[in-house]
């Protein structure tokens, strides 16, 4: 049986979606982007990083963990949401050490490239200087925590599609972690290279070694197009 | 950790049926055999309970009353809140520093206690207040220290650890316990002598559906300060569909200034259980969970005697009041010292054994709450109402209050007054009215319904308390005259930076940057640039965050904006910029490995 579909508007423009489908899910399928960092489009949602508000009916709803409803009234592309959006991306830039100049996932950072598309120049929030240890241990991997934004991806990843739970959070508030399954480090987790789980950092805290630069920089994911152009492309541009 | 350790661990997890869902339980005692939760003793439970360690550590670091470090074997915890602090909690600790030879949060080196502070304990109306080894202490002074400490050092086995939850036997050995009564004014709620079981004897005599009728026609709204009308509440959970249905009550009872569970629990804790078990009545649940707040453990013994009592009256057990298939029974989950675990979906997380982090909604716990079936959750005092209403019936109920906000609250008042405690006064009053009440008559400013309320100036007293006008969870915090209402402000920041769960980056990271703002404010150092771009974040987080606690945390500072401009005025920096951190103190530890001064400009 075929369920229903129905549709909403965001920022005005009509979307068709089916029952079962976030809010988000149904956008990107209709090729309207709404900026996002936490999500993948193979895990299932966290609603961890918020840079997916809407205005939802009035209220600011994560679009990542709102179901699409029929006749829903959105609002996405507005000065405010952009502001506040781009406020969160400044408060994970200054919350870890994020250089990215001479970083490794530069030109391919989900996080510097939401900096770049919500018009981010420099933090103007102090940055908190963390501190954090690097875990070398792993053969093939490097977990950099200074550059860990807490997005959850690889826990979820590990725990759902990996099978391994090889990662949790540890500590609360602005002390929180990721932190490894063994006393060790990394290397004494069950982690390995081709797991999911060292696929979905959205930055350069889980690295796999000697592979960083096949791709040099300039020629990068985001240094041809600003994030979300792929999702923009799937939309029917009206005929001039 | 030896072998017998390991075992007995087994035994606690199969104790608890090795149910993962059990952890609160099984890592507090774990905690209490031990002290802390050492990497064996997470290690053993992870292998007992089939799951990964990264899992229980994921949990254990989550809440302030578990140690993953050995700690002292006597713990003191000092209430740390703007209240304590202007009745002298602050020359109460230095007392402790001076006769233990330790700083706040330290553990002295023969291992016997540690110092720290801790968010409200629920004592506000007698303040400077501590949990010693988890019993209440109040109205400390600083002489009280030693004799305390004394106490401690004499009380029973000096290498065992204490007994927890603490006994009235253990509280009966220490000076300042036990704690006085709150309620300076009863109404129609608290007044009279309560009968066991009115409530649900009134209940039974209906059907389920007509008893949430009752509740419906009394317009009863939820008493935690977010006014949901209880009586649709019960009707959404009934009618979803489920294996089970729950009735949670929630006596997480954190914010600040806040203490009328507390009173309700340990003077009227029938009350509590007959409208528990009223909603399970109506709700169809066979479950009740009563979800107390660590600090509150020392309730547990007399808790636990009222629900045995209840078992033996036929209250409690299996065709309750001789209604066949009314099976009820009522469990007590401990808490462990985390503020956000009073949001209702973090409280569920916490009843399940993990984190107390937010979940998204929907769906809401009335469609799919505890184990993923539908739950109401209501506050203590919601379900005392509930109690009442059954009892009395849904018009009396009416008969107090306004038309949208029918009945009495409690009100929990500390502070600058004369007479602090709690006052149940009609819904309606004016926050004048209420001052006078309780001899406040110079109050510059009263902090309503806790921090993630509002700050209320003198030209606002005049507003009533009513979801109307000004809504409540009862905390009202009274300031009087020469108080700085920027340094409350930014205490009650460091409160949220404390209690922020980590989950989502508006909260986390922002509570903090807030904080860092505020003391710049503070400090006489803030630009007028600073102060909008403090303003602005404030905004950001109330907007981005995840749950209440994030979208609250910056009232203080934003009410107090709104309530005081001249003040935050009247603090500004002259200039143009102001960096974060002084030269000076950026160069301090430059200045002394160098042994000298930096050359000035213009020298």
């Amino acid at each position: 049986m075929v369920a229903e579909s129905f549709s909403f508007t965001i920022d005005g423009i009509v979307v068709q979606a089916r029952p079962g489908q976030s809010v988000l899910q149904a956008c990107d399928e209709a090729g309207i982007y709404i900026p996002r960092l936490c999500h993948h489009p193979d895990l299932a949602p966290s609603g961890a990083c918020r840079v997916c508000t809407c205005r939802i009916n009035g209220r600011n709803s994560a679009a990542c963990v709102t179901p699409a409803a029929p006749g829903m009234v959105i609002e996405n592309d507005t000065p405010l949401l952009t502001a506040d959006r781009r406020a969160v991306i400044e408060m994970l830039f200054v919350e870890g050490n994020h250089p990215c100049p001479y970083c490794v996932a530069s030109g391919d950072c989900e996080l510097q490239a939401l900096g770049y598309r919500l018009g981010m120049v420099a933090p103007v929030q102090p940055y908190q200087w963390p501190g954090r240890p690097i875990d070398a241990t792993h053969p093939d991997i490097a977990l950099d925590h200074d550059r860990c934004i807490l997005c959850a991806r690889c826990i979820e990843a590990s725990r759902m599609q990996d099978g391994k739970s090889v990662f949790g959070f540890a500590g609360r508030g602005i002390a929180m972690r990721l932190n490894v399954d063994a006393a060790g480090g990394l290397g004494d987790t069950q982690m390995a290279a081709i797991d999911k789980a060292a696929s979905v950092c959205p930055v350069a805290c889980i690295v796999i070694k000697r592979g960083s630069y096949r791709i040099p920089n300039g020629e990068r994911r985001f240094d041809k197009a600003p994030i979300g152009s792929d999702i923009e492309a799937r939309r029917a541009r009206p005929t001039p | 950790m030896n072998a017998a350790g390991t075992a007995w661990i087994g035994g606690i997890v199969r104790s608890f049926g090795s149910d993962r869902t059990r952890l609160m339980d099984i890592v507090t005692a774990v905690q209490h055999q031990f002290g802390y939760v050492s990497d064996e003793a997470v290690q053993s439970l992870a292998t007992d309970l089939g799951i990964h360690p990264v899992e229980i550590e994921e949990m254990v670091s989550f809440y302030a009353f578990f140690d993953r470090q050995e700690r002292g074997r006597n713990r003191i915890r000092l209430s740390n809140t703007p209240i304590s602090v202007m009745k002298g909690a602050r020359d109460v600790a230095r007392a402790f520093e001076e006769a233990l030879g330790i700083r706040l949060g330290e553990t002295t080196a023969d291992g016997a206690f540690t110092l720290q502070w801790t968010s409200d304990i629920g004592l506000a109306d007698q303040e400077p207040a501590a949990l010693v080894n988890g019993i209440p202490l109040a109205a400390l002074t600083p002489e009280d220290a030693p004799l305390i400490l004394a106490a401690l050092r004499q009380a029973g086995d000096p290498s065992a650890l204490p007994a927890y939850p603490p006994s009235a036997a253990d509280a009966a050995r220490l000076p300042n316990a036990p704690i006085r009564s709150s309620l300076v004014q009863a109404g129609p709620l608290l007044g009279g002598s309560p009968d066991k079981a009115a409530g649900l004897r009134a209940a039974l005599a209906l059907t389920p559906e007509a008893v949430i009728d009752e509740i419906t026609a009394s317009k009863l709204r939820g008493r935690g300060g977010a006014g949901f009308p209880t009586g649709l509440k019960w009707r959404l959970t009934r009618k979803a569909t489920g294996v089970e249905h729950y009735i949670a009550c929630n006596a997480d009872e954190g914010e600040p200034g806040t203490f009328k569970d507390r009173l309700l629990l340990s003077e009227f804790p029938d009350l509590v259980f007959d409208g528990m078990s009223v909603a399970g009545y109506a709700l169809g649940a066979r479950t009740g969970l009563l979800y107390l707040r660590g600090e509150y453990a020392y309730m547990w013994d007399d808790l636990q005697r009222v629900l045995r009592e209840r078992r033996s009256l036929g209250l409690l057990g299996t065709g309750i009041g001789g209604k066949a298939g009314f099976d009820f029974d009522i469990r007590i989950q401990l808490g462990a010292g985390a503020y956000i675990c009073g949001e209702e979906s973090s409280l569920l997380e916490s009843l399940e054994g993990k984190r107390g982090s937010p979940r998204d909604r929907p769906p809401f716990p009335t469609e799919r709450g505890y184990l993923g079936q539908p739950t109401a959750i209501d506050n203590v005092e919601t379900l005392v109402c509930a109690t009442r209403i059954m009892e009395k019936g849904a018009a009396w109920f009416a008969s107090f209050g306004t038309k949208e906000s029918t009945g009495t609250k409690l009100m929990c008042v500390s502070g600058d007054c004369e007479r602090p405690g709690i006052y149940e006064t009609p819904f309606g009053i004016t926050i004048n009215e209420l001052l006078d009440l309780v001899g406040a008559p110079d109050a510059q400013y009263v902090q309503f319904s806790g921090p993630s309320g509002q700050a209320v100036a003198p030209k606002d007293f005049g507003r009533r308390i009513a979801y109307e006008d000004l809504s409540t969870g009862g905390s009202t915090m009274i300031f009087g005259p020469n108080r700085d209402v920027l340094d409350i402000a930014l205490q009650f920041s460091a409160f949220f930076v404390d209690e922020s769960c980590g989950w989502c980056p508006p909260c986390r990271v922002g509570t903090t940057l807030l904080k860092q703002g505020m003391e710049k404010i503070v400090a006489g150092r803030a630009t007028l640039a600073d102060l909008a771009s403090t303003e602005a974040l404030a905004n950001t987080v109330l907007r981005m965050s995840r749950c209440g606690l994030g979208q609250t945390a910056p009232n203080p500072i934003l009410t107090t904006m709104r309530s005081f401009p001249e003040i935050y005025e009247s603090r500004l920096a002259s200039a143009d910029f102001e960096p974060l951190v002084p030269l000076q103190d950026a160069l301090r530890a430059a200045v002394q490995v160098q042994g000298r001064d930096p050359v000035k400009d213009g020298a």
